[in-house]
Order: C-alpha cells, then structure tokens, then sequence
C-alpha cells in the first residue's frame, strides 16, 4: 500500500472538519455503521442522510442524488469495507463523470462494527490505486488533517468526482443516528428543497 | 427526406411493439434515470433509450448499485427505474429490506423473466422460482405482463401507484410478452 506517510486520522475529528466547511446546504451520505454515526455527532443537517443497512451503496446513492441535482455539491462518506463491498460502483461514477460528487473513503482495514475483524484488503490492497485503476484520475491518499481539508477545499471547485481516501484510527463513532428510515428521508427530502414540510 | 427519414426511425422505434410502448410510458411518467444490467432480451429497449436525450441511460456494475443510483435520485427530485434479468433480481433482496422497503422509496423495477417457458439454462430456471416468493415476503407489488394490449395499462397504471404510494413495484416481462430467448442466441 502507498500509505506509509499517510497519517492515522480519526473519523470524528475529520468529519467534523469536513461538516465545517460546508456553506452551501451541499448534501452528504453517510455509509452503514460508524460513518453516518460520525456524520451524525457532528451535527445533524438535513441535507444529511444516513443509511440503516444496504451496505456499500453510499456511493451510489450519492451519485443519484447529483445526478438528479447537477447544481448541489454532493458528498459520501463510506467504510472501507463498505467500499470493497461495490467496487463497481467506482467505475460507473468514472464513467458518468459527475464533477459535484465527492467520495470520502474512511480506512482502517477492519469491520469495526462486527468485532474489529480485518478486511480482505488490510495490508493488501490499496484502495486510491484501485480508484485510479477504476478511471477516477482525482483520487488522492490525505496525508493529514491539513491535507485533507485542501483536498476538500480542491474537490469543491473541481470538474469530475473526486475521491479522498484517509486512514483512521479503530475508535468507535461517537453518537448514534436515530433510526427511522422514513423520518430519515423525509428530512432529507425537505433538505434538497424537493419536499415541503407539512 | 427528412420526413421520410423521421418516419423511419419512429417506425423503428416501434410505438407498437413492447420496448416502444415501456419507452413512452417511462416518457409520459416523467422518468428519466434508466440505470440497468443488460439482458438480450431489453437489448432494443436499452438501445432506444440510449438513443433518445430524453433519458440518462448507463450500465451499472450490479443491479444493487443501480437501486441505489435511483433511490438517490428520487430523493434529489429525479425519477428513474431499474431494467435487469431474473438473475439480477435475485442478487436485490437485501437492499430492497434496507433500503427500497423501510426508506418508502418508489423503486421501478422492469425484471426480464428467464427461467420459464423453454428456459435451456439449468441456473436461470432455479433462479427463476425465487423471484416471486421474495416478492411476496417483502409485501411487494408485482405483475407479470404477458400480452401488449395490456403492457401499457399494467406499467402507466404500476408507476403511478409506486409513485403516490411511496412503495417499489416490479413488472416482469414474461416470454410471451417479448419472445425471450432460446437456445439457439
């Protein structure tokens, strides 16, 4: 793996710092697990959306969300192991090319969630590589917190999707998103200016 | 000549044949989003989509990710539906619970049907029988349309109802409908 003067981020802390600079209502998924419980202590927006299971298709989510909305920055926060979950995904984004979507990769090689077990790719694979190999040229390694938030700053005015991958740390997410589905979208959907609320 | 040529193509299109009846009843229902995982059988209705501006049509890599795709785009304000095979419906029942089912997302799903009436592959036909019963255990609506003067009527009406009632729906396009396939292709 090409990681080694990545730093060892946590995944609050970062999407804290992401969440910061977001002024323009842009939306944001957050995958299965701790990245939309990370999502969610950093303070609920709602042009947030948080999944409940379906893992893996934060990315594709996303990608219909500015697909359907070309003039919203949109953003994903996905586990690695989500990711490795629909690796596919990666190249039917490289093919659309939409320039207002931003993938977040959160790495730490384990399924934190089920027991901390390693990932298949832990130690092997590098996952910028494989998005790269995928057709998405603007894929980067952030190598720290200062890194990454250029590399935001950067995809923000970008012309094609972006992908930032950080390694992070194996520290639990620190809230726990409310789990209502329709509540959930509902919300979502009134945050995108699709719906009225009642 | 132009004219000639207009008439054409919107005879090719075939207004009156299955995939040109699906094409302008996604039209007239303001769908837009075609992601799909191809099958022999949809290969003109794909290829006419991909020939019309009207809609954005791709290749996913799995039919889960083209779920995904249009469950996004119905929250950002964009209709789409769902083409595949049998095959592929059978890899959808996960994120039809966690995602389709409990978010109330109106996911359009036009299933081509292999697995019956002279099905050749052992695999396709096995498959095939699965399809329904994950249907009905997910309370999911769901028809098989097997003659053209009611392809129309069963999709326009099928949309509408996923539409105001928040709910996926699949219309499954039997061998009678569109010939299928054989042995032979």
């Amino acid at each position: 793996m090409n990681t080694g003067n990545t730093k060892v981020m946590n995944r609050f802390d970062v999407t804290s710092r992401l969440i910061a600079k977001l002024e323009h209502e842009e939306a944001v998924i957050g995958g299965i697990g701790n990245t939309n419980f990370d999502l969610w202590a950093a303070g609920h927006r709602p042009q947030n959306f948080y999944m409940l299971g379906s893992m893996g298709l934060a990315f594709p989510i996303a990608l219909g969300v500015a697909l359907a909305q070309p003039d919203r920055r949109v953003f994903a926060l996905e586990g690695d192991g989500s990711l490795l979950m629909q690796l596919g995904a990666l190249s039917t984004i490289a093919a659309l090319k939409p320039k207002n979507l931003i993938m977040i990769v959160m790495d730490n090689g384990i399924y934190q969630i089920t027991g901390a077990q390693p990932t298949p790719a832990a130690g092997v694979a590098d996952l910028v590589a494989i998005a790269l190999g995928s057709g998405l040229a603007n894929s980067s390694w952030a190598a720290d917190e200062e890194d990454f938030e250029r590399l935001v700053d950067q995809a923000m005015s970008a012309e094609a999707p972006s992908l930032i991958a950080l390694r992070i740390d194996d520290k639990p997410g620190v809230g726990t998103t409310r789990r209502d589905p329709v509540q959930i979208r509902e919300r979502f959907m009134h945050g995108l200016g699709v719906r009225e609320p009642l | 000549m132009a004219d000639a040529e207009q008439h054409g193509s919107k005879q090719a299109s075939g207004d009156k044949s299955w995939h040109g009846i699906v094409l302008q009843t996604l039209k007239r229902n303001e769908i837009s989003l075609i992601p799909y995982v191809p099958d022999r059988v949809l290969t003109p209705l794909i290829k006419n989509l991909h020939a019309d501006p009207f809609f954005t049509t791709f290749a996913t890599a799995r039919e889960e990710e083209a779920v995904g795709i249009v469950s996004g785009a119905w929250m950002g304000g964009r209709r789409g539906a769902v083409l595949m095979q049998t095959s592929g419906f059978a890899t959808l029942a996960n994120t039809l619970a966690s995602l389709a089912v409990p978010y109330q997302i109106p996911l359009i799903m036009f299933v081509s049907e292999r697995g019956t009436l002279g099905e050749f592959n052992y695999g396709q036909s096995l498959v095939c029988r699965t399809m329904r019963p994950v249907l009905d255990a997910l309370a999911l609506e769901h028809h098989t349309i097997t003659r053209l003067d009611e392809l129309e009527f069963i999709a326009d009406r099928s949309i509408k109802q996923a539409v105001t009632t928040q709910a996926p729906v699949a219309l499954i396009l039997n061998p009678l409908l569109t010939g299928g396939k054989v042995f032979d292709k």
